[in-house]
């Protein structure tokens, strides 16, 4: 196949997903579409920890600290801040937190990204990951800011958008988890988007330079301070993104929203997506937000026999499906659902342009 | 007062070295496993607890004495250790880092589960094989389970460090991790050598566990404070370093007991126990930020 062909066909896969995306609430319950429109969330989440880890090789244990930043940027700015004493205004409506939110981890992911360039491999998953479990004990510190344990509830308040009416959008009527799903599934496929035009480009190629040697990328002339900071710069921003639609979506955010198990599912989602791959993402975001369900046998209901669900059904049986699936996902594609879409593509296709360099 | 103030200071130093000593088992746990395999083993607490629970169960319902269930659960926590790498390991090593990390990840996940699945999440009793004395040692009172936590956590550092330094196996552990092509062509078995370092460090992890479970009780969330300790140690020891592990553990364990102790005083009344553990993570990125390879760690190397 020629690269035209496969860009080709990659816009008409791109094409059939988004028109399978605009009509799927029609099929699917309500409680379905709410739980569809956490899958685009994680969806933003998991291209924006493939940016960073997955084409610039920095592994990060601890987006979920990022998502927590974009989550409690958007609750504070939609709550006003004036039970918790500070005066940020008389609050904001819901959509429009969302960028702030991007940026404000966006920042903070620079911030974060400069002293971890002294990091690699290993050094910066363990920073991260440190970064990761601070952060709920850190956000229950600074109580009077932030809520301490008990959060911010933003269920109700007049500036979340269709919390107790339809909303009316372009002359059609949506119920509020419609609402949400739509939401968050325009940002998720403008994020989609986004990542593949600064993936393609001379930004994209320097950042899997970085990753495959930092050495003969500096002989080539790439920053890595730059480029190295500008993708935790660019990860994170997606991160804040993804926090602040769930901030909207949960209409609450308390540390235990964002728990060190949050960064370590994020980091699943995208080897089992694939590292290095966009497309698989989104299985990688099912994977996430869905295996804890599915573990416990109650979405596949009459499929399996009663004495597995049953067992599935005492504590820790649920996670003793997730861990074990895992594994076995881990054996049986080891690149990720990514990697098995190129592999097919390999075998449809006569020739591959490059070789696919196997990341990190 | 200032007799009375240094007794309570001694106090807290001998609890820290108990405390430290547990950390530097795990810590030297993480440690031989990122020599062999190259990656941070995030099971290793689970691993420890599942052996925690093996001797739980030995003692409570099969009416094994405290000492026959320690060596039973050190032997059956070896085996399961090489089982582990042979059966779960193996299969990803030589690919990508991440991979091994996400299984050991996934092993984290599943050990946890397994343990809430079979014996419950409520709170269990092992008790302490050294009983609940304490000795007057010139106005110092120390508890008989930290000088016993203590002692059996030395006696086992030199004894590895034995096996390591003076047995022909050891040799071919280190040869294996160290060099593995090089080791298999003067006929070291590698890979049952990786495997032998995974059991050694299943081992470790459970007399980390064992000696744990008497002071902060059996449940299963026991181990998952004592990793992030342990890497903490691990670090500051630096991560590739065994000396390192050990001395970094006992470090850590003094620092924060330190705190503690010094949080009677106005300049440290900010120090709560809850910061504990933050404090353990602030020491990580510290030490990351100012000597990544840690006090006895090699600095990274890299070639083209």
């Amino acid at each position: 196949m020629t690269p035209r062909a496969t860009r080709l066909i990659g816009f008409v896969a791109f094409a059939g997903f988004v028109a399978f995306i605009a009509v799927l609430p029609s099929f699917v319950s309500d409680f379905k579409a709410q739980q569809y429109a956490y899958v685009g969330i994680y969806l933003i989440a998991l291209l924006g920890l493939n940016i960073l880890t997955g084409y610039t090789g920095q592994i990060s244990l601890g987006h979920g600290a990022f998502m927590a930043i974009g989550g409690y940027t958007s609750a504070l700015l939609i709550a006003g801040n004036e039970d918790f004493g500070g005066s940020i205004g008389g609050g904001m409506k819901d959509i429009w937190t969302i960028p702030l939110a991007g940026l404000v981890a966006g920042l903070a992911g620079v911030a974060f990204g400069i002293p971890a360039l002294r990091l690699s491999g290993l050094y910066l998953a363990l920073a991260t990951f440190a970064v990761a479990v601070a952060l709920p004990s850190t956000v229950r510190r600074f109580e009077e800011f932030t809520g301490g344990g008990s959060g911010i509830n933003l269920f109700g308040l007049p500036e979340i958008t269709g919390g107790t009416t339809p909303v009316e959008i372009l002359g059609r009527e949506l119920t509020y988890n419609d609402w949400l799903y739509y939401l968050c599934w325009t940002i998720a496929l403008l994020a989609f988007a986004g990542a593949w035009l600064i993936l393609r480009g001379r930004t994209g190629r320097a950042f899997r330079a970085v990753r495959d040697s930092e050495t003969a990328a500096v002989s080539s002339g790439v920053s890595l301070a730059r480029y190295k900071t500008l993708a935790f710069g660019i990860s994170a921003a997606y991160a804040g993104v993804a926090g602040g639609l769930f901030a909207i979506a949960n209409t609450f955010v308390n540390p235990d929203a964002f728990p060190v198990a949050l960064s370590i599912f994020l980091l699943i989602g995208i080897v089992v997506g694939g590292l290095g791959g966009l497309s698989g993402l989104v299985f990688g975001a099912i994977f996430v937000y869905f295996i804890p369900f599915w573990a416990q046998g109650a979405d596949l209901g009459s499929l399996l026999p009663d004495r597995v669900i049953e067992e599935t059904q005492k504590p820790g049986g649920p996670a003793i499906v997730y861990g074990v699936v895992l594994i076995l996902l881990m054996f049986v594609i080891p690149n990720g659902v990514g990697g098995l879409f190129r592999r097919v593509g390999q075998l449809l296709g006569r020739r591959r342009r490059s070789k696919v360099q196997e990341p990190l | 007062m200032v007799v009375a103030a240094f007794a309570d200071f001694m106090q807290q130093v001998v609890s820290g070295l108990a405390a430290g000593a547990v950390y530097a088992l795990l810590a030297l746990a993480l440690v031989i496993i990122h020599r062999s395999t190259g990656v941070i083993n995030f099971a290793q607490g689970e691993m420890a607890l599942l052996s925690t629970y093996i001797a739980w169960a030995l003692i409570t319902h099969h009416d094994f004495a405290y000492w026959p269930a320690f060596v039973a659960t050190l032997a059956i926590s070896f085996a399961g250790g090489v089982a582990t790498h042979r059966i779960v390991i193996r299969p990803v090593e030589g690919g990508s880092v991440l991979r091994i990390v996400i299984v050991t990840i996934g092993l984290l996940i599943a050990i946890n589960g397994f343990v809430l699945w079979q014996w419950g999440g409520e709170p269990r009793a092992l008790e302490s094989p050294f009983g609940i004395d304490t000795y007057d040692i010139g106005g110092v009172v120390v508890t008989a389970n930290d000088v016993g936590t203590i002692a059996v956590a030395f006696g086992i550092v030199l004894l590895l460090w034995a096996l390591f330094q003076f047995t022909k196996i050891g040799l071919a552990i280190r040869a294996a991790a160290v060099n593995p092509h090089e080791a298999r062509l003067v006929g070291v078995r590698v890979t049952w050598m990786l495997a032998l370092g995974w059991g050694l460090a299943a081992t470790l992890g459970a007399v980390a566990g064992m000696l744990t479970a008497p002071t902060v009780g059996l449940d299963p969330n026991m181990m998952q404070a004592v990793l992030i300790y342990a890497f903490a140690a691990a670090v500051l020891g630096g991560i590739d370093s065994p000396v390192g592990a050990v001395i970094g553990g006992l470090l850590l364990g003094l620092l924060l007991n330190m705190l503690s102790y010094l949080a009677q005083y106005e300049a440290f009344d900010w120090f709560s126990e809850e910061l504990r553990l933050p404090m353990a993570l602030l020491l990580i990125l510290l030490v990351l930020l100012v000597k990544p390879s840690g006090l006895f760690g090699r600095p990274e190397v890299k070639r083209v």
